[in-house]
Parts: C-alpha cells; structure tokens; sequence
C-alpha cells in the first residue's frame, strides 16, 4: 500500500525540484498556493474533486443495481431468459465510452423526442447514465462469477425448505456471494473514478475539465495536468486502500 | 384401513443429453411406507428421488405426490411445501446460524414469527439430539451433527414425506449410526420415507420395501426379507454380493 504512494511521492519530488531549478521550462507559479493567483488557480482545479466524486459514485451504484438486474436473468436454465441478458453484456462491453457518452448526450434526447418523451440530458446525467450502463456490463459478470461460485446444493436445499427464487437469492445465496462479489466491485469502482475524466468532453466541471480550462486561460499544460494526475492519483490511492482493507475483512470473514 | 396414496410415479423417462437415466419408471407409495431404494453407482437413483420434490425436470410419464400433478403449474412449489430432502452433502447454509438455518424457511415460506420458528426449530433439535449446538455455525458442527440439523431443517417443515439421497455416504464410519439412529425413528413415527442408501441394516430394520434399480430401471422390489434371502435378478444378487462383502 505505502509502497507505490512513496516511489511516485520520489517521482515528483524530482519532477519538482528539476523543474524548479532547471532552465525555465518549468512553471509552477501558475499552481504555488503562495500566490494569489496560484491560490485561486489551485481552488478552481481541487474545486472539481466533489463532481468527480459524485458522478463516480451514483453512477457506481447504478451500475450495481442494473448489473444484478441483468446477471440474474442471465443465469436461468432457459436460454430465452438467458439470452437478453447475454445480448445486453455483450452489446454494452463492445462499445467504447466516448462513443457512447456521444451518443447518450446529443442523441438520446433526440430518440426520446421522437418517441413523444421530451427529455433534456444535462451533462451531468448524461455522463452517469454513460458511465453506469457502459460498467454494468461487468458488474453483471462479476455478479455472475459471485453467484456461480455458490454450489448448487445451496439453492436446492433452500427450494427445499420452501424458499422461493427470490427468497433464495436473497437469504442465501446473495449473502455467500457478496463476499466475493465485493472486492472486484470496489476495484471497478476504480475504472469508473478514471473512466468519469470523458465527461469533461461533454461540459461537465469535473477535474480534467477544470484542468483543461485553467490551461486555456493560463497556458501551462505541464504544470496543470501534472496536478491533475496527482489528483485522480489522491483519489483513487484512497480508493484502492478502501478495497485493500474490504479484502482483508472479506478474507478474514471467509476463514472464520 | 385402506391406505392413501402419496406418491403415484407412472412410466417416468428422463434423459440427460442422449443418456436416458430414467427409463419407463413406474412407482407408487402409500402413506407411511418407508421405501429404501440401492444400485450402483449411475443407475438413476438419486435423479429419481430427486424429480419427486421437482428439482429435476423428467421428459414424459405423470408424478403426482399427494394428490399434486408435478406438471402442472404451480405443482412443483406446491409439492415442495409437502417434501423434505435431506442430501449427501448436508447443504446447510454456513453463512447462518444453526437456529437461522432452521428457522429460514419457516418464517419465510410459512410466515411464523421469529418466536414460533425458534420454538419450532428447538423442538426439532431435541428431537435430533443436539439442541446445545443451536447458536453455532455448521462447519463447527462434525459431519453426524451438521446431517442431524439438516435433517432437523427439514421436519420444521412439517413435511408429509421426507427423501434421503445417500444420507450417510459423506460421513465417517463412527457418525454413521447417530444419523442411522435419528432416521429410523423418525420412520418408528409413521415417516413416509423415500431412502436412497446403501446401509443394509437400516434397511432391514425399517424398510417396508426394497427398490433395486440398475441402469434406469427399476429391476426387483419387494419386502427386505424376502430380497435379501432370494433375490431373483442376478443383477441385484451380484449388487447385494459385492456390498455385503465389505
Ligand atoms: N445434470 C446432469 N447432467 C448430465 N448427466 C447427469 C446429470 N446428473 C446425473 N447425470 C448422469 O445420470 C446418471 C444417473 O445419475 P444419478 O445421480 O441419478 O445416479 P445415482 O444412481 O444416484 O448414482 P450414485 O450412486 O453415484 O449417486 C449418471 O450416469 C450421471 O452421470
Ligand atoms: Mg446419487
């Protein structure tokens, strides 16, 4: 954990200390909290830490809410149950994000107009919806994989005593499942966090948003950016720690 | 006293793939009749008992059990509520308690208050001998104990049959009886019991009938006495020969 976090801490202390020293390709002036202007200009960069975050985790818990909605079908001993489920993962993981994220922000409205449901999608749900539908595909497999791992005498015993399919999901095999279930959803979490960067394409004033409009104005994409790596680097370091720690309580809980 | 029927299997078939596992199998029950039902190893037994509560789908043929047609709609939930099971591998839920486990499905399925199930499951774990072990978790248990709450998880249903597949196959040599000892008092209460094992002796002791069943078929029935002194298909005299060997 402490590991990685110190080799990169070196990385950029050097980065630092050249750039400061070295013949004026650096400019950190724009980014020195001494300033005024540096302070103001790191305000509005760290300013999008809360969109990010925000748009990371609803679209996160959507993803898990329509991931289960579409492992579960894609489990039935019928293949005509199972095939929509099937189409739906393998349709979604097939198309990359930014195309998707284009196609949601500008032409989704434009279907449901002509579907008599005039809806308006601002750039902050157009990136949740973009990002919760596009990483649903793997939380369904994920889900798959947890639940598959559950033997099958589980389920049967539970038919056994009475418990319908719902019952039996709910109370005994979800409850099995989660813990291996959880772990590599924390993990995907991390992609999202990464992944939410594009709707800065679409006008939403995220990190890599604001870092694009501070260098219009300031013209310093080195120094800029650079903070902006460390940034998603702060977030998803706390994040990977969280799913470290959630591992280790899973694992402990397994052995018990 | 005329007795009721409870199970009515007529011609059954089922097919795995090309495989037929059952062919053309034809059983039927009465109320309180213990059954124990041996052959070898892939001879259809446990995909058998396992069609009786529905968790195996059979081509053609009827099932009723207790009045209930498995085909109809609905039939396999409404069956399942009159069947207990009880399997080689135990299936407890480890994620819950002892108690949880048996008091799941009748606070979920029947609907009794957590109060009425706990009651209920302590009743029933009396009965199986290990009410101390009640707040623990199965793999705490030792393989006798963890069949013995399994077959304790079943009767908190009230079932009006219970299937055995293989009960004690799992377990060590010294557990066997104190499983063995629980079911044949279960059977000394009027239990219809469906068995599927290989204990010769338990099967003496209570059952009322002998099924033998060789390659999907039922081959020779009829009351341990007269089968086990005369078999008359040399398949189940040569059966019955390699497994009182040892
Ligand atoms: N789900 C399945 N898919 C394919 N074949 C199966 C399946 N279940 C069982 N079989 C096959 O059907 C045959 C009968 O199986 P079954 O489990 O009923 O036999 P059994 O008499 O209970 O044997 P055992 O004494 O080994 O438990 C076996 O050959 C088995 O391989
Ligand atoms: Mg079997």
């Amino acid at each position: 954990m402490i590991r990685p976090f110190k080799v990169w801490a070196l990385l950029f202390a050097v980065l630092f200390v050249t750039g400061c020293s070295g013949g004026g390709t650096w400019g950190w002036y724009v980014i020195d909290p001494s300033t005024e202007q540096g302070m103001s200009n790191v305000r509005f960069l760290v300013g999008g830490f809360w969109a990010t975050i925000q748009l990371s985790l609803i679209a996160a818990a959507m993803s898990m809410m329509i991931g289960l909605l579409v492992a579960l079908p894609g489990m039935s001993s019928n293949r005509w149950i199972r095939l929509p489920s099937r189409i739906y993962i393998e349709f979604i993981r097939a198309i990359p994000l930014l195309p998707m994220l284009f196609w949601v922000f500008y032409g989704l409205p434009v279907v449901m107009r002509s579907m008599g449901v005039p809806i308006s999608i601002d750039a902050f749900w157009g990136a949740i919806i973009t990002l919760a539908i596009s990483d649903s595909a793997f939380t369904a497999e994920i889900y798959r994989a947890g639940i598959q791992s559950i033997p099958k005498g589980q389920t049967e015993a539970a038919r056994t005593v009475g418990l319908s399919y719902t019952q039996t999901m709910r109370y005994v095999v979800l409850p099995q499942a989660i813990r291996r279930i959880l772990p590599p959803l924390a993990n995907q979490f991390i992609y999202i966090v990464k992944m939410s960067a594009f709707a800065s394409v679409i006008g939403m004033q995220e990190l890599t948003r604001r870092a694009n409009e501070l260098v219009v104005t300031e013209y310093r994409p080195l120094e800029i950016y650079t903070l902006l790596i460390l940034e998603y680097l702060v977030l998803v370091l706390i994040i990977s720690f969280f799913v470290r720690w959630l591992e280790r309580k899973m694992g402990s809980d397994e052995s018990r | 006293m005329r007795s009721e029927r409870v199970i009515d299997i007529s011609a059954l078939n089922k097919s795995f793939g090309d495989f037929q596992v059952l062919k053309t199998v034809d059983l039927e029950v009465d109320l309180g009749e213990r059954i124990v039902i041996c052959g070898p190893s892939g001879s259809g037994k446990s995909t058998l008992i396992r069609c009786v509560n529905g968790l195996e789908q059979y081509d053609s043929g009827t099932l009723i059990v207790d009045g209930i047609n498995l085909a109809d709609p609905g039939g396999v939930d409404r069956v399942r509520s009159e069947v207990g099971m009880v399997f080689q591998q135990f299936n407890l839920f480890p994620h819950l308690s002892v108690l949880d486990n048996l008091t799941l499905g009748p606070m979920k399925a029947r609907g009794l208050s957590r109060a009425d199930a706990e009651a209920l499951a302590m009743e029933y774990l009396e009965r199986v001998r290990i009410p101390e072990q009640a707040k623990k978790r199965p793999r705490e248990l030792s393989g006798g104990q963890q069949q013995r709450v399994a077959i304790a998880r079943s009767l908190c249903m009230k079932p009006k049959i219970m299937l055995f597949d293989e009960p004690t196959s799992a377990l060590d040599p010294e557990m066997i009886s104190e499983v063995l000892d629980v079911m044949v008092e279960l059977a000394e209460e009027g239990m219809t019991m469906l068995v599927v094992t290989h204990e010769m002796g338990f099967a003496r002791k209570v059952a009322d009938r002998m099924v033998f069943m060789d390659a999907g078929e039922i081959v020779e029935t009829g009351t341990p006495s007269v089968v086990f002194d005369a078999p008359k298909s040399a398949r189940f005299r040569a059966f019955l020969d390699k497994i009182l060997q040892h």
